[in-house]
């Protein structure tokens, strides 16, 4: 609170102090990178190849980012703003050349496992501790660079700005793209913009001036201006259009992506779907439950058992026989669960549910459940939903990519509903004030054992689709982290929001998967994400909007029933 | 029979007795008051009425039927309303949604149905948004329906809270303390409405009320509560000039002083 009221305050003119203090704090975050090994391990990875690395775009990008904060802020002539943003970027820079002098008198590899002589070599351009004053001048001339854009106008520092973000977005993701592009006869094109890692020099350049030519051109702008535009009919018209257009990119993405793409968008679909069973329970009705991976597991070992045509295999039907089994004994699980726990509220409840999670947990991998469950070697050969050759393009992923999108799509849907009706709204009710929800005649036992179980029903389809799949499942598929991220994408989406499931599962689980090479150090960015999202944006990436209703009720002129008492006037 | 009566109620926290062997009945279609000090029980005997607190003896009987043992929910559904002191809204709904909820158990629709969004249920949902709309109108709040509770102005709150409390249809409707807050026309308005609420709807009411204006100006009968247990009941008039009300409001030795004056006209005992 108190930094940002002090932050916000215009400099005056000659107090540098809200300068250093982005420096400092750019400084803190570049010795950070650093001595944690993402400068030293993703030097390896390049950026754009033969120019620069992913772990030196980290220091760039602290350098510039301190640098444009600390011209933003700065106030005064032309001169002073890029005088702050290189003020601020030489701090930054100067947190490492001290890293760097550290380095040389001490040796910090006792504490930081990454302080190695390789380290200060990179951040010298391999000139060791002689070279100290390299960071300090580099920064400097980046934050000043970066400063340089607040001086010239809006119009080119926007398109600059997409430029390098374009730019970095597409080296990041080089390896992704460049493999579809190879397989589906643009090999040309493939080699030309990427490296085998990163983005060619030539690359770079065009994604650049493309990306700028087109925030110049502003062209989504410019689009949906005209499309506002329009008289109503057509506006629908192209809107219609848009949705079929986009229908069928949805349909065709994994046939020219290629599977890698459409196991992601499954694996994503499949938490939207999870998703929105939270979102009832903790969304809507407010209750905060991390047990959610019990009924994933009841779901899938379900599907497992009734289908599996291996040991444990029970029954062998087919898929589609299984999953209403599983819904609806997930369903049953959540009132079993449910009854016990329907008193306690609020903090008490979590550790409750917890409590669950984890029963359901240890028991799949137990001794006790091994000669029916699996234990860790779990259920295996569990038949494909459609059974196709291998050369069928419905084989593999991107059946299940299709078959995740529908069942996303028709819980969306049901979710939906359940939200508008009487029964949504005593869910939100109960969240709010389960006091007054039942002093105005909400049953709370059927209300609240009503949320546990379609929630249940939601996460128990997940998990049936997780076992179609994957095509197995052990015991080591049940996992805390499964209820902690679906828990997590809700409120990260933002609470109670139907489209913030899906966005939030788009953010906490599609993208970290796409950033597999980067292993461990994408939950590094992940948790600092969640972070900054609690801290700046606490409500969600797409809150739920005020459903507005009065207006679309229709008049009634003679209210029935109830003479027109005098209204209390307004 | 009286519409609810309150035989030898006792609601004990711990030692101390918020409400003390309180006998008090109230017949269908009348207004009545429950005044007292701060800290008198009255709040406490709400709560009881509405299921809130579980009574430690006595009973509480509704159409001659103990409620005392019922569930919040199920006193609802029985068609008692209430409103509460510190005003109560789900803030983040809007005022047209919070008065959807109040309206909770007149409408069918199971989940099922919601979902396969079948005919009656859709015109179980219409009715209920005209049925709002029109409640909204009658509390004075067209037009905001569409605004989240919070953000509504504290009158403005104070008359959803009525209007949600209306949408259940109830028979009973206990007010507490309605005109908190609020300034004098504020206060002359809720005091219209109360009456209205009784006069065009039959809803038989019972308030907590400080300003002495309003209690005195449509209260057919008043019980005064001081230290749980009740100390007077009768009209305006009679509580007036009862001399242990004027105690337990000015303490002990002001009631020389005020018996002397003579003629204490309406509301001027106990403005205090």
């Amino acid at each position: 609170m108190t930094a940002e009221l002090t932050l916000a305050r215009p400099t005056s003119r000659g107090s540098w102090r809200p300068t250093v203090r982005v420096g400092l704090l750019g400084g803190i975050i570049a010795v950070y990178l650093a001595l944690v090994g993402i400068v030293p391990l993703f030097d390896e990875r390049p950026l754009v190849n033969g120019v620069i690395s992913l772990g030196q775009t980290a220091l760039v990008l602290t350098m510039a980012g301190a640098g444009s904060i600390a011209a933003r802020r700065a106030t005064g002539g032309r001169g002073e703003v890029v005088a702050a943003g290189a003020l601020a970027g030489a701090i930054t820079g100067g947190f490492v050349t001290l890293l760097v002098i550290l380095g040389a008198a001490v040796d910090l590899r006792a504490f930081m496992l990454n302080a190695s002589p390789r380290l200060y070599d990179l951040l010298t351009f391999g000139l060791g501790v002689a070279g100290s004053w390299i960071p300090l001048v580099v920064g400097a001339a980046i934050g000043a660079a970066a400063g340089g854009l607040y001086v010239v106008p809006a119009r080119f520092r926007t398109p600059v700005g997409w430029g390098l973000i374009a730019v970095v977005a597409l080296g990041l993701f080089a390896g992704l793209l460049r493999t579809p592009l190879l397989t589906s006869g643009l090999s040309q094109v493939a080699r030309f913009l990427f490296a085998p890692e990163g983005l060619t020099p030539i690359g770079a350049i065009i994604v650049f001036a493309v990306a700028t030519a087109f925030n110049v051109a502003r062209g989504p702008v410019a689009v949906g201006r005209r499309v506002s535009a329009l008289p109503g009919r057509e506006r629908r018209a192209v809107f219609v259009a848009g949705g079929v257009v986009s229908l069928l990119l949805v349909f065709v993405m994994p046939l020219a992506l290629g599977g890698f793409f459409a196991q992601v968008i499954a694996l994503v679909a499949l938490y939207v779907l999870m998703g929105l069973g939270l979102n009832i329970t903790l969304g809507l009705a407010g209750l905060l439950d991390l047990g959610f991976v019990a009924f994933f597991a009841v779901g899938a070992y379900t599907v497992g058992l009734l289908t599996s045509t291996a040991e444990f295999g029970i029954a062998q039907w087919p898929f589609w026989a299984a999953v209403p089994i599983a819904v609806l004994l997930a369903m049953a699980f959540g009132a079993f669960l449910g009854l016990p726990i329907l008193g306690i509220r609020g903090d008490y409840l979590a550790i409750a549910t917890l409590g669950f999670g984890e029963i359901i947990r240890i028991l799949a991998g137990s001794d006790l459940l091994k000669g029916v469950l699996g234990g860790p070697r779990g259920i295996i050969n569990i038949p494909k939903p459609i059974g196709v050759a291998p050369d069928h393009f419905l084989s593999g992923a991107t059946q299940i990519y299709y078959i995740a999108l529908v069942f996303a799509a028709i819980v969306a849907f049901v979710a939906w509903r359940l939200r508008a009706s009487r029964l949504g709204r005593a869910w939100v009710a109960i969240r709010e004030d389960e006091d007054v929800a039942e002093a105005l005649g909400i049953s709370l036992v059927q209300t609240k054992l009503l949320a546990y179980m379609l929630g249940a029903a939601f996460a128990g389809l997940g998990g049936a689709i997780f076992a179609g799949l994957v095509g197995s499942i052990f015991s080591s598929s049940i996992q805390l982290f499964v209820s902690i991220n679906v828990a997590a994408l809700i409120i990260v989406g933002g609470m109670g929001s139907i489209p913030g499931v899906i966005v939030g599962a788009i953010f906490l689980i599609g993208i970290p998967e796409l950033f597999r090479e980067f292993s461990e150090y994408r939950f590094l960015f992940y948790g600092i994400v969640l972070i900054a999202m609690m801290r700046y944006r606490p409500e969600g990436l797409l809150p739920s909007r005020i459903v507005r209703r009065e207006l679309h009720v229709p008049e009634t002129e003679s209210p029935a029933g109830l003479p027109a008492g005098e209204p209390l006037g307004r | 029979m009286p519409l609810l009566a309150a035989r030898a109620v006792t609601k004990r926290f711990g030692g101390l007795v918020a409400v003390h062997a309180l006998d008090f009945e109230i017949d269908e279609g009348a207004i009545v008051s429950v005044i007292g000090p701060n800290g008198a029980g009255k709040t406490t005997f709400f709560n009881c009425i509405a299921g809130f607190y579980e009574i430690e003896e006595g009973e509480i009987l509704l159409d001659g039927e103990p409620i005392h043992r019922l569930r919040r929910d199920q006193i609802a559904h029985l068609g008692v309303s209430r409103t509460y002191q510190n005003i109560r809204l789900f803030n983040n709904m809007t005022a047209m949604e919070n008065i959807l909820v109040g309206q909770h158990h007149h409408l069918h629709s199971t989940w099922i149905g919601a979902i396969l969004g079948t005919r009656g249920v859709r015109e179980d949902e219409d009715r209920a948004h005209v049925e709002a709309r029109r409640l909204l109108r009658f509390v004075g709040l067209q037009g905001r329906g569409d605004t989240l509770a919070s953000k509504l102005p504290y009158g403005d709150q104070r008359r959803l809270e009525v209007g949600r409390a209306l949408a259940n249809k109830p028979r009973l409707l206990l007010l507490d303390e309605p005109t908190a807050g609020m300034n004098p026309a504020e206060t002359e308005q809720m005091t219209e409405f109360i009456r209205n609420l009784r006069d065009d709807l039959g809803v038989t009411i019972l308030l907590i009320e400080h300003a002495m204006r309003v209690v005195m100006g449509i209260s057919e009968r008043i019980a005064v509560l001081d230290y749980g247990e009740k100390i007077a009941e009768g009209t305006p008039e009679e509580i007036q000039l009862n001399p242990r009300v004027i105690e337990a409001y000015l303490g002990r030795g002001s009631v020389a002083e005020v018996v002397a004056q003579s003629d204490p006209g309406p509301g001027s005992a106990a403005s205090v």
